[in-house]
């Protein structure tokens, strides 16, 4: 990175950060400080739920994700238009007739005290952990390419989200989203763009599309029924469609971003705004990877793409070994190349037997350099059986950093760092107000009245959990596939309490005490199963939503009915 | 406890103030058949170069 690339990166990061903080400092309000303020329009509250879904790893992962496995994990995203219109039809409109602060406040609205704050406990303990990852994930991999220091990027992202959440609060966290997703939408398209100028000449976008078709890259939708394969239609119907549910109608960090604004209009729209873009934009992503995957198929990739991790061990005792993989990659990729390039010539011939005996040429030319990185992957984990073997998400990186003419580097950088902030942003808000509204002024009644100490508590809160997730990411370990590590975590609670809010809504009859203890077992059960079997974690979401609603109406009928609590008459 | 709270017809017959929809319902029809179009056109993709 030279002098151009850290302008526009701190003056990105910096200045969005300062005009977030400065336009707001002056909120005294509760109201503004935890909805935003009344006239944010939908454009602002549709970015700000894109900006709080789209964390840094979205755009770390992801074309890594296209890289290796291909686009299916678009399937992920299917049910999610369908989860925001039954959203915007039913849990919006209730949430603001409630005039509640959080999701969790409208649970002791229409159950009692004990189910609320189980929500809020399930939220707090989920979010929370997930809070670490989202500050770590993008840094552990700056750190290694860039060569910074891990603890400074922790210290110096964590404290700065910090300072414009707390000052601002939720006016703030929506305010900066807004710009900071004009940064990813200019980078992002900065990256694809130049990606297309640097395919081979002649080849061109649909001739890249059909090499990696060809090579099994492409496979948007899979009609399979297997339920040990991770990402297919149904699961990205029915578990997508439950997790985005649970995600966007029950946790506090998205349900936030669109109770305040105007208007219910404004909140249904932005909503809306995001079911039209999802899919697309989250195949655009995946796109890029299987585009960067058919550029290293013509210019020469690394064997592995974590070269910190690589190099380490490539200097050590065994550093023999490694070399000659590497020589044997070299040859392998060049082969490779040469056999796409036949394929490619063969397909203008117009010979099926010629086109058929060329691609199986290639798709064994490739075969073949696949090997070799496994290969690699398993020296690297006999080498050292602690090795870090899942190289994907440097694949972005490294092309950011070898192709990209400089600013631009600075600009895909800023990418990273203004998702992470975004996210983070949105994160701590919540975890600030589920824990003013819902633990520290529901067991202090009489300090309702007192609004001034009502956001001076909610700040200090949100700068606490902002600490604790920068000592957390500080100190843990996570695990090697980072998005998929929030996205099982997220599916093992987030059934339960999707169910939960089902019994809400659709089940009159069902008490306070008959969803608690089905909630409880079914959140066990669903623990249990994660521990004992081995199926794709989208089914988890669709489970524990299901035994929770299955488990509450049996004890319903097992327990009476009690009387009303003193949270009850609201409604 | 409270029994679960009905539909708010209010908020269903607020027009949703966008040009050529009158009712909610329009919209959610408009963002379904979108998605139906998407998935149908990454299937299209899917065959087309795989």
């Amino acid at each position: 990175m030279n002098v151009a690339d850290w302008v526009v990166l701190l003056g990105t990061m910096v200045g969005i950060a300062a005009y977030g903080s400065w336009r707001t400092r002056h909120i005294r309000s509760l109201n503004t400080y935890l909805k935003g303020s009344q006239s944010t329009g939908w454009g602002t509250i549709g970015l700000s739920v894109m900006a709080t879904q789209a964390s840094a790893i979205t755009f770390i992962s992801i074309p890594g994700q296209g890289f290796e496995s291909g686009i299916g994990f678009v399937q992920n995203y299917f049910g999610l238009p369908l989860a925001l219109i039954i959203v915007c039809a039913v849990f919006l409109p209730l949430y603001r007739r409630f005039g509640v602060y959080t999701a969790y406040e409208f649970l002791g609205r229409r159950f009692d005290r004990k189910t609320r704050l189980l929500g809020a406990g399930l939220f707090l303990l989920q979010r929370g952990l997930a809070a670490g990852v989202t500050i770590y994930a993008p840094a552990i991999i700056l750190s290694t390419v860039l060569g910074w220091r891990l603890d400074l990027i922790i210290v110096f992202t964590g404290l700065l989200v910090i300072v414009y959440t707390v000052t601002g609060g939720s006016e703030a966290v929506s305010l900066t989203q807004k710009w900071q997703m004009a940064v990813i939408f200019s980078g992002m398209a900065t990256a694809f763009v130049v990606l297309l100028v640097k395919l081979p000449e002649g080849l061109g976008f649909s001739g890249a599309a059909h090499v990696a078709g060809a090579l099994g890259k492409l496979q948007a939708v899979d009609l399979s029924f297997d339920p040990s394969r991770r990402y297919t239609l149904w699961t990205g119907l029915l578990g997508g469609l439950f997790l985005s549910l649970s995600y966007f109608g029950t946790d506090q960090s998205q349900v936030q971003r669109y109770i305040g604004g105007g208007s219910l209009r404004e909140g249904r729209l932005g909503l809306m705004f995001n079911a039209l873009l999802k899919i697309p934009m989250q195949f655009l992503i995946l796109l890029l990877g299987a585009l960067l995957f058919v550029f290293y198929q013509f210019e020469r990739p690394p064997l592995f793409f974590n070269q910190s991790e690589w190099q380490r061990h490539a200097q050590g005792p065994e550093g023999g070994t490694f070399l000659v993989l590497e020589e044997r990659h070299a040859v392998a990729v060049a082969e490779t190349e040469k056999a796409i390039r036949a394929w490619l010539g063969a397909r203008t011939s117009h010979a099926a037997g010629v086109e058929a005996i060329a691609r199986a040429t290639m798709l064994e030319a490739y075969g073949r350099t696949a090997a070799v990185r496994s290969e690699a992957k398993a020296t690297l984990l006999a080498a050292d059986p602690r090795a870090k073997t899942k190289d994907s998400d440097y694949v972005f990186i490294t092309f950011i950093l070898a192709e990209l003419p400089h600013g631009a580097i600075g600009l895909l950088i800023a990418v990273m760092f203004a998702a992470a902030l975004s996210s983070k942003a949105a994160e701590l808000n919540a975890l600030g107000t589920t824990t003013t509204i819902d633990f520290w002024r529901h067991f202090r009644p009489l300090a309702a009245a007192d609004e001034a100490r009502n956001v001076r508590v909610a700040k200090r809160f949100t700068a606490l959990w902002g600490l604790f997730a920068v000592g957390f990411a500080l100190f843990a370990g996570f695990a090697e596939n980072l998005i998929e590590a929030i996205n099982i975590l997220g599916s093992i609670f987030y059934g339960v309490m999707l169910g939960i809010f089902l019994v809400a809504f659709f089940f009159r009859r069902v008490g306070g005490s008959a969803v608690f203890f089905a909630a409880v077992t079914a959140q066990a059960l669903v623990v249990l199963m994660f521990l004992s079997l081995n199926i794709g974690y989208l089914w988890y979401n669709l489970i524990g939503c299901a035994a929770c609603i299955a488990f509450s109406l049996l004890l319903q009928v097992v327990l009476r009915p009690r009387a009303p609590t003193d949270e009850g008459g609201a409604a | 406890m409270t029994r679960a709270p009905r539909p708010d017809q209010r908020s269903d017959a607020e027009p949703p103030g966008l040009p050529g929809f009158r009712t909610w319902r329009g919209v959610y029809l408009f963002v379904f058949g979108w998605f139906v179009l998407v998935v149908t056109l990454l299937a299209v993709f899917t065959w087309t170069f795989s």
